[in-house]
């Protein structure tokens, strides 16, 4: 047994390691959106690292229209006594008081997202105030460190939210890590108006240079329906992936979601991802053709 | 001289990083027979519910049973110390068992009380090594023939049974090494 004791001068709370570390444990893992405790629960037995409660999933919001809000307390409550994994909510880009509410709830990470209707259609929340870290979403490497300055401690690349259709979240991912290859071999002198162009915080895009990748982990959203979908995100350099409405809006949630943590587990193991697919009896959600939709029906534009 | 780094899920990157720099051969491990072609283990922190569920569904978890019997040292960070354990508090969850000492989840609270602290640990010098807790959980008993190797606030958050080594909290995630020199010399002794 140790003889000494703590110093109670040397505890410091929720520090920026604290929050970026918990992201560091959820990779390699699948984060399934959920809006009930049955569903919770689903996904838990399924090999999930983590769940999103919401009100409704992304397709639904879609499909239905109307403002998108925070989920009811009394369901993120539910949600979070049924399952013991980390519980994630969302709250409006911008809107800092339903943040404050999460977090005095005790959810484990906040989505500020932009899968809810936008709360401010100019700033984001200021994200190092809270005790409780946040995930962002981003199309772009600049968007991306815009949200890190701001105190995002994960960021996941947006997709297409509810569309089951892969093509955005491909996009966005492929966007951001050519631009980090781009920037790591940039001179030194360069990097200041870059940081300019892109409307970037000039520190981020140094680290950027230095090191070749984010300062916090990138994880994949937005259209993930199909084992195959998961891997190939993975393989694009996603390092975890949040299923949204893939999962609840397939035929058969549960073997889905099984399937999707298989094939996130092996992704890189052709022969296993096969094996995650050929175990799938029901149908993948429908999905749409993001090419169809106009401007305002894409999520993945909100956000500045 | 390997040392693997149970990869199936969870800050297993990290682990792989400090270990190098510690001056092991670490390398990634996902399957059976690359469990069983490690001198020494690691399981790192993430979900203990997935990576426990992950060990049964594809017979790593048999695999980590089978190096074990042969000796192999193996260090568990937070989800990893809950998956050695024998006793997990209110819980059923599948787990390894490999050591004697019953744990409690998520014992300091939730995400928002995750915390860093300076903490001295038996068998490592030069002072307390910098702690980061995260949702972790703590050793609630020592059974047989394990022993605390330090505590904070009364509470055990790492110990040692021969040749397995837990930690509560996350030496991987700070610059300091010396919580990694005490495992490959446990691993270079062979126990």
């Amino acid at each position: 047994m140790s003889e000494q004791s703590v110093d109670k001068s040397t505890v410091d709370q929720s520090t920026w390691r604290n929050k970026v570390g918990l992201a560091e444990m959820l990779r390699g893992g699948v984060i399934m959106d959920v809006t009930t405790p049955e569903q919770a629960k689903i996904a838990e037995d399924a090999g999930a690292v983590s769940v999103m409660a919401l009100e409704r999933v992304p397709a639904d919001i879609r499909a239905e229209g109307g403002v998108a809000r925070m989920a009811d307390l009394p369901v993120i409550e539910r949600i979070m006594e049924v399952v013991t994994i980390p519980v994630m909510a969302k709250c409006r880009i911008g809107h800092f008081a339903e943040a404050q509410v999460l977090e005095s709830v005790g959810v484990d990470f906040i989505d500020e997202s932009e899968v809810l209707t936008p709360a401010d259609e100019k700033y984001h929340v200021w994200k190092h105030d809270f005790k409780v870290p946040f995930v962002c979403g981003c199309t772009c490497l600049a968007e991306a460190l815009r949200r890190i300055g701001e105190g995002a401690a994960m960021i996941r690349t947006k997709g297409e939210a509810g569309s089951g259709n892969i093509v955005e979240a491909t996009r966005h991912m492929r966007t951001v890590i050519s631009e980090m290859n781009r920037i790591k071999e940039l001179r030194q002198e360069e990097l200041m108006t870059t940081a300019k162009e892109m409307g970037a915080p000039f520190d981020l895009v140094q680290v950027i240079h230095d090191s070749g990748k984010l300062p916090v982990p990138n994880f994949s959203a937005g259209g993930i329906a199909t084992p195959a979908d998961a891997a190939l995100m993975m393989q694009l350099g996603a390092e975890a992936v949040f299923v949204g409405s893939g999962i609840f809006k397939s035929e058969d949630p549960a073997e889905r979601a099984a399937a999707v943590v298989h094939a996130i587990t092996y992704y890189e193991d052709p022969a296993e991802v096969a094996k995650a697919c050929r175990g799938l009896r029901g149908a993948a959600m429908a999905g749409i053709d993001v090419s169809k939709l106009e401007d305002h029906e894409r999520m993945a534009t909100r956000g500045w | 001289m390997k040392i693997g780094v149970l990869s199936l899920q969870g800050d297993f990157a990290e682990h792989i990083v400090a270990l190098r720099e510690a001056g092991a051969d670490a390398a990634a491990v996902k399957k059976p027979e690359d469990v069983l072609s490690c001198a020494g283990l690691v399981i790192p922190g993430g979900e203990s519910t997935t990576i426990g569920k992950l060990c049964v569904r594809f017979g790593v978890g048999e695999a980590i049973q089978e190096l074990a019997r042969r000796g192999a040292p193996i260090w568990g960070t937070c989800a990893g110390m809950i998956l050695l354990a024998k006793e997990i508090e209110e819980s059923d969850q599948w787990r390894l068992g490999l050591m004697d000492i019953a744990v409690r989840r998520n014992a300091f609270g939730r995400q928002v009380d995750s915390f860093e602290a300076d903490v001295p640990m038996a068998g490592v010098e030069g002072g307390p090594v910098r702690a980061v807790f995260i949702r972790a959980p703590h050793v609630t008993r020592v059974l047989d023939g394990a022993e605390a190797l330090a505590t904070l606030h009364d509470k055990i958050i790492a110990a040692r049974q021969g040749q397995f080594l837990v930690t509560a909290f996350h030496p991987e995630l700070t610059d300091d090494r010396r919580v990694q020199e005490y495992f490959i010399g446990m691993v270079r002794e062979g126990k």
